[in-house]
């Protein structure tokens, strides 16, 4: 089987896995599946910048909450359909990382972080500070009447798995695919060594701004979802909590593979979940499992396999 | 001949110490150049200015009679500049295959058979074909300062500059690079910064002596090698003196 044959059957594989799951699964699972399907097209979307081009960012919660709130605001005060709010998301996230990527990539490393930072604390406030539009803390509740897409309603269990596995799916192909055309494979240049890419011609900016903008708006298009699909949009998305989760999740899953960020969110949900049945020490169970893994899988999950077994992995 | 590169009154300091001062320097197009002097001389500071790693403190630089001096480094490397490093700088954890594909890619885009047939070219011709699949880091330093030499092949470069090249290369290695070179000199202008004289002496066209930043002596190998000045401040290095 040629390379690209086998990275195909390996995630259409993963995509067909999940599609039977819709028919199999009790409710509670599949109700945490659809989450945990959307949470890691987040979380693709944050290896974008992060597993691929190199730059950690520590406020991503922004351009998900612009998703979220792009969707929810236009619906709620413009009375937007399901699929005009979607866009109105997706476009508030690209523009906002249009302008956070012209602003924050004058910064690298370290200043980069607290960058990223400052502007997510900003959106965060921001939220806080018009109450009036978007109640705030407390968020608003999406009525489940305008949660219907092209004649679906999202609000029904089997419904919303589809739609989000769709979403992944979306995401996930759309990243592959990215990262193995000719501008992708700059990315991972600039990442392995920035100033011999820049040597062979490429302009590193310009690639780590569209790096930006492809990384915020699957983002945003992830928070959007979200919040259609669950029928809530609150600030605490836009909280640093929600910046480091994605981070968490890929290097759990393994940075700059394209299957990492869907393992590091399932394992990370899983984690919490099931230790949180047992104990009220949860989260220090998650912690020590987070020590070991980080200790015994620095690359991730997929990136140990990547080292250890399928060289091949994207 | 007209001039592919010149510089006017070319100048870096680093706090108070000059480290290239007022060089005038013109480099025909086809030529094989070598810019040779001692350590500190001021070599590598002088070509990085050219390919805009560093901006000058005054002075310009034309390239194919444009004046390059605020251009950035890519825009530089696409109108036929490149530049390999005094300490090797490749893509460490990608293939052989990718690292070169990376330097074709910038020229051919995505025609991916144009791509392919130039890596392959690229790597035969520095005899590192065999390990194409290997990553770079797998390498030993001789064959990573190769494999730096294939990425500057596979850019087809119209200026190529190398910066000690020869630096870490096994004897053996130092005859097949010489014979590279020899074939490289037809299709292309070298500018080659060179400690080791029989390099020097075998490939060069002509050379110039760099010495405390400033151009020392400049002419055919045998002119220069024959310069009293020159061999003064070589004093002490053997390579020159015998
Ligand atoms: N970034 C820098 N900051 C301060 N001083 C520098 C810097 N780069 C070079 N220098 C100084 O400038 C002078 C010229 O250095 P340069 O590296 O250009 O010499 P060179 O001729 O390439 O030497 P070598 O043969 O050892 O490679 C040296 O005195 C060096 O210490
Ligand atoms: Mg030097």
């Amino acid at each position: 089987m040629s390379e690209t044959a086998r990275i195909l059957a390996l995630h259409a594989g993963l995509v067909a896995l999940l599609l039977v799951l819709n028919f199999v699964l009790p409710a509670y699972p599949q109700g945490n599946l659809a989450r945990i399907m959307v949470l890691a097209s987040y979380a693709i979307g944050y290896n974008v910048l992060f597993g691929y081009t190199g730059l950690l960012s520590l406020g991503h919660a922004m351009f998900f909450a612009a998703g979220m709130y792009g969707m929810g605001l236009s619906m709620r005060h413009l009375g937007f359909p399901a699929g005009p709010a979607l866009l109105a998301g997706l476009g508030a996230g690209a523009a906002l990382s249009l302008v956070v990527g012209l602003l924050a990539l004058r910064t690298a490393g370290v200043a980069f972080m607290i960058v990223t930072l400052m502007f997510a604390q900003a959106v965060y406030l921001a939220i806080l500070l018009f109450g009036k539009y978007t109640r705030g803390d407390e968020g608003f509740v999406i009525p489940q009447a305008d949660r219907v897409l092209a004649g679906i309603d999202l609000s029904d269990p089997f419904n919303r798995y589809f739609v989000a596995l769709a979403l992944f799916s979306f995401c996930l192909f759309s990243v592959l695919w990215l990262i193995r055309r000719p501008a992708g494979r700059v990315l991972v240049a600039i990442r392995e060594n920035e100033e011999r890419a820049r040597l062979l011609g490429y302009d590193v900016f310009a690639h780590k701004l569209g790096a930006v903008v492809a990384s915020g708006t699957i983002s945003a298009l992830a928070g959007a979802f979200y919040g259609l699909l669950f029928g809530y949009a609150g600030a605490s998305f836009a909280a640093v909590q929600y910046s480091i989760l994605p981070l968490l999740w890929v290097l759990l899953g393994g940075a700059g593979t394209i299957i990492g960020p869907f393992i590091g969110t399932l394992f990370m949900f899983y984690l919490i979940d099931l230790t949180s049945g047992l104990t009220s020490a949860y989260m220090l169970i998650a912690g020590v499992a987070l020590v070991l893994l980080t200790l015994f899988a620095p690359q991730g999950l997929a990136g140990e396999l990547r080292k250890r077994l399928w060289r091949w992995l994207p | 001949m007209s001039a592919l590169l010149e510089t006017r009154g070319l100048s870096r300091s680093f706090s108070g110490l000059r480290a290239v001062h007022e060089v005038d320097f013109t480099l025909p197009e086809g030529q094989v150049r070598a810019l040779i002097g001692p350590n500190g001389a001021g070599k590598t500071t002088f070509v990085s200015m050219l390919v805009g790693r560093l901006a000058p403190s005054s002075g310009t630089v034309l390239f194919d009679g444009r004046d390059v001096t605020g251009l950035p480094v890519h825009a530089r490397v696409r109108l036929g500049m490149a530049y390999t490093f005094q300490i090797t700088s490749v893509f460490l954890r990608l293939s052989l295959h990718e690292n070169v594909a990376l330097a074709a890619r910038r020229r051919l885009g995505g025609d991916g058979l144009a791509v392919e047939r130039a890596v392959r070219e690229a790597l035969s011709r520095v005899g590192l074909l065999e390990h194409a699949r290997r990553n770079a880091e797998e390498l030993s330093y001789g064959h990573q300062r190769l494999l730096e030499i294939a990425m500057g092949i596979a850019q087809k470069p119209r200026l190529l500059i190398l910066d000690e090249p020869t630096q870490g290369l096994a004897d053996g290695e130092i005859a097949d690079f010489k014979a590279l070179l020899g074939e490289l000199a037809r299709e292309t202008t070298i500018l080659l910064i060179e400690h080791n004289m029989s390099v020097v002496m075998e490939v060069a066209e002509k050379i110039t002596v760099l010495n405390f930043g400033e151009v020392l002596a400049e002419g055919s190998p045998e002119e220069v090698h024959a310069d009293p000045r020159v061999q003064a401040a070589y004093l002490g290095v053997p390579d020159v003196a015998g």
